[in-house]
């Protein structure tokens, strides 16, 4: 039962970091972060059948942390939305050396 | 326990005070100097207008333009604490002397200070070392120094840089003393170092002119060749020997044989220092452009004293050259080249400071003959006449100098070139003193008999013909050549020049003192005799000239007339030298008194022959002043240019030099490669390392993204597979 889990795992994953390199939206990359920390989650849950509960509290610690990245990054792209009338990242190019 | 030396206990032990005593009087005038220096006034010779165009040499260019100014701020102290620091140590070593003579010691009485290198095994101390050799130097040094101390108070006194040039002169004597009392080899080349820094000071005194400072780095630079051959030569005895103190290297010396090729090669580095601080050829050039220098140095520094210390050295190291009679020889057949070489140039100058000069260089070139045929009492025996009568000349000259300046001044005529005799003719009216002190010099110099320098000499050319047969000098070889012919020809090389040192000397007298005057009408009634203080000294070094024969009369001479005991410089050097003589001629040879009389028959028709051709062919009469002379063609113009030899020599090594140094070094080395590749180079790969790096910042998040996650990718790859 191990291998379709951590199988799905990876996909999940997979499409996270896509989304994450192909988006531009800042939005949708914040949904991408939180698809991969999802995954990341499963496969927690799925070895936690091999390596015993540790891996389950592994999960409830991330889910709140990512609670607390939510928050914080939320209001970062509110501000930014304020301040430049937009969240395309491609247009946001202030750190160009 | 070793048996205490005669001298310990006596004034002997204040040797220390000897230099100590200049050295206070360097330290106080250089203070004056300093301050002077330090608060300029209407003296600073860089304001002085007139220092471009007068006489060729720009002597006294300074004191023309303070003739009715301010003397010095502190002329008075200077002119007390100058002269009496040198004199204090003349009596402290005349004191020492007479003890000396007294306590009859043989050893060498060594004191030893403090340790300078002590660096494994090699153990190099602050040690002074006293005996024969050492002392007559000192004597010389002091007592000539404190002579031409004295001269200079009349000589400089109107200088802006009086204090500077005393001094300097002062500093001279401490090295000068540290030179000769040094027990060890690295002593007496911190005396070497520093009379040629001294010199250099002294030749680019008045350095407002571009020509004298030039003349000043000459003397450095050439010197510095010759302590290259120095420092060598200190090396290869540590290397070889193991010791660098006298009394060492002696002793580790005698385990050699004869013309063993390691002790040749530390005579022949040694004589290299000589050549260059004794100015013999090829190193002899500076010498004369030296003479840009107060004539007072000149007589101290380049007559005196300076110069003979590569005779000194070659006497100090006999013990080694005595092993080499290659090296040996060497000594001679430079010494004797030299002596004709110079001698023939002196011939045709007309800068009267110029015909001393290469007077001096062939007159060291006797000394060198002599040192070399291993008659070390002879060649110290000429440095010390040489350094009364050779003195005697050059004060005589700077009093001459001084003459002509003041009147060229005073009669407010047009200044023509004050050192060129064809401005002088008929002065011995106007300087009797001069005059009747200068043809004593000439006469000494000449070796007329009675006469200091006649003894000298003839022990010189006596010598050299005594060991031309069966000594161990002619039995050896120099580039297969037998020593017995090299000493025969510079015998004969020897009478030549001394005829021809006779010839130089007249025609010099002749032409200053004798004749109608040829000097700027206006100028003439203004010449007249210098102050007491100046000819005061001229007259001391006169009776010396005449009777410095004294300390060394042969014994056919005492045994003729009853004037005291012969060869007494003989017997006092005998601790000091006395082996090596032995070893350089076999069985010490001696040849009959007559046939001594015969040779120095010979040597004195020379000295009169010349005297009496220079009177019979120079016509004073003849002689048009310097601006009007016409040029001299054919042999005599080669004599006037001095062979060309410093227009070779400027051909040859120093126009390549500057042109490499100008073209590769400078405009290749140093701008090219270091200013610009290294320089700027590594400036202009940073900043192509920024631009690179400048383009990866493009500011956009995925990009950075992108990089993270290739990265992962390559880590979990390498970490997989790996």
């Amino acid at each position: 039962m191990i291998a379709p889990a951590l199988f799905f795992s990876a996909c999940l994953f997979a499409i996270g970091v896509m989304g994450v390199l192909t988006r531009r939206n800042a939005l949708i990359l914040f949904m991408c972060v939180e698809l991969m920390l999802n995954a990341v989650n499963l496969s927690f849950v799925a070895l936690s059948k091999l390596h015993g509960v540790s891996g389950q509290v592994f999960v409830v610690f991330v889910m709140t942390v990512a609670a607390a990245e939510a928050a914080v990054g939320l209001a970062i792209v509110i501000t930014v939305f304020r301040h430049f009338r937009t969240v395309d990242m491609a247009a946001l190019r202030l750190l160009r050396g | 326990m070793a048996v205490t030396h005669p001298l310990t206990g006596t004034v002997a032990e204040l040797i220390w005070l000897v230099p100590l005593l200049p050295f206070l009087g360097f330290l106080i005038n250089g203070v004056f100097s300093l301050s002077t220096a330090y608060l300029p006034g209407p003296l600073d010779p860089s304001q002085d207008p007139t220092s471009g165009h007068s006489g060729h040499t720009g002597e006294f260019a300074a004191v023309q333009a303070t003739h009715h100014g301010h003397r010095h701020r502190w002329e008075r102290a200077t002119t007390i604490i100058g002269p009496a620091v040198v004199i204090l140590s003349f009596l402290l070593a005349a004191a020492i002397a007479v003890t000396m003579i007294g306590a009859g010691s043989e050893a060498p009485f060594i004191q030893r200070y403090s340790t300078w290198m002590p660096a494994g095994t090699l153990q190099v101390e602050w040690a002074f070392q006293l005996d024969h050799l050492s002392m007559v130097m000192v004597l010389i040094i002091t007592g000539i120094g404190s002579l031409i101390h004295l001269f200079s108070i009349g000589y400089m006194r109107e200088d802006p840089g009086y204090a500077r040039y005393f001094a300097y002169l002062n500093l001279f004597v401490v090295f000068m003393l540290a030179l000769v009392l040094g027990a060890n080899y690295p002593v007496i080349f911190v005396g070497w170092e520093g009379v040629g820094l001294c010199s250099y000071l002294l030749i680019g005194f008045w350095f407002s002119d571009s020509n004298n400072a030039d003349a000043g780095k000459k003397a450095f630079i050439v010197n510095r060749v010759g302590d290259f051959g120095f420092l060598i030569a200190m090396f290869l005895l540590w290397s070889n020997l193991g010791a660098l103190d006298f009394a060492g290297v002696a002793a580790k010396a005698a385990t050699f044989p004869v013309g063993s090729g390691v002790i040749t090669a530390i005579c022949l580095f040694l004589f290299l220092g000589c050549a260059g601080k004794s100015a013999q050829m090829p190193l002899y050039i500076w010498l004369p452009d030296a003479m840009a220098g107060p004539t007072p140095v000149s007589a101290l520094i380049h007559a005196a004293t300076m110069v003979t210390a590569g005779v000194y050295l070659i006497a100090r190291s006999s013990f080694l050259f005595a092993l080499s009679p290659t090296a040996s020889l060497t000594v001679v057949i430079v010494g004797g080249v030299t002596a004709i070489f110079a001698a023939s140039i002196a011939l045709k100058q007309w800068d009267i400071k110029k015909v001393l000069a290469y007077s001096t260089v062939s007159q060291l070139g006797y000394m060198f003959v002599g040192v070399g045929a291993g008659a070390y009492t002879a060649g110290v025996f000429h440095l010390v006449t040489h350094a009364f009568f050779k003195a005697l000349l050059f004060l005589g000259s700077g009093s001459i100098i001084h003459a002509m300046h003041e009147a060229y001044h005073e009669g407010h005529a047009h200044h023509e070139d004050a050192q060129d005799m064809r401005n002088m003719g008929g002065l011995r009216h106007a300087m009797p003193w001069t005059w009747a002190c200068m043809w004593v010099a000439t006469l000494a110099i000449a070796g007329v008999p009675v006469f200091a320098g006649f003894f000298s000499k003839d022990e010189i050319l006596g010598e050299l013909f005594e060991r031309a047969h069966g000594s161990t000098l002619a039995n050896a070889h120099w580039l297969g050549i037998p020593g017995s012919a090299i000493l025969y020809v510079f015998y004969g090389l020897g009478l030549v020049t001394a005829f021809m040192t006779a010839i130089y000397m007249t025609r010099m007298m002749i032409y200053t003192f004798h004749g109608e005057s040829r000097t700027d009408p206006k100028a003439r009634p203004h010449l007249r005799e210098a102050p007491w203080i100046m000819t005061g000294p001229l007259a001391v070094l006169a009776v010396l000239s005449a009777a410095g024969g004294w300390l060394n009369l042969p014994e056919w001479f005492t045994e003729a007339l009853p004037v005291g005991r012969g060869e007494l410089l003989h017997h006092w050097l005998e601790p000091v030298v006395g082996p090596a003589t032995v070893a350089l001629t076999g069985a010490e040879p001696h040849t009959a008194s007559s046939a001594e009389f015969a040779l120095a028959a010979v040597a004195a028709a020379c000295a009169l022959g010349g005297i009496l051709v220079a009177y019979l062919v120079l016509k004073p009469g003849k002689l048009t002043s310097a601006s009007s002379s016409p040029e001299a063609h054919g042999v005599a113009r080669m004599l006037e240019k001095k062979y060309f030899v410093d227009e070779v020599i400027h051909t040859l090594l120093v126009s390549p030099v500057i042109r490499v140094s100008r073209t590769l070094l400078w405009r290749g080395i140093d701008v090219g490669l270091i200013d610009g590749l290294m320089v700027n180079g590594s400036a202009t790969v940073a900043r192509g390392i920024a631009w690179v790096g400048a383009r990866v910042q493009s500011g956009l998040v995925g990009n950075y993204a992108w990089a993270i996650a290739l990265g992962v990718l390559g880590l979990v790859a390498v970490m997989t597979f790996g």
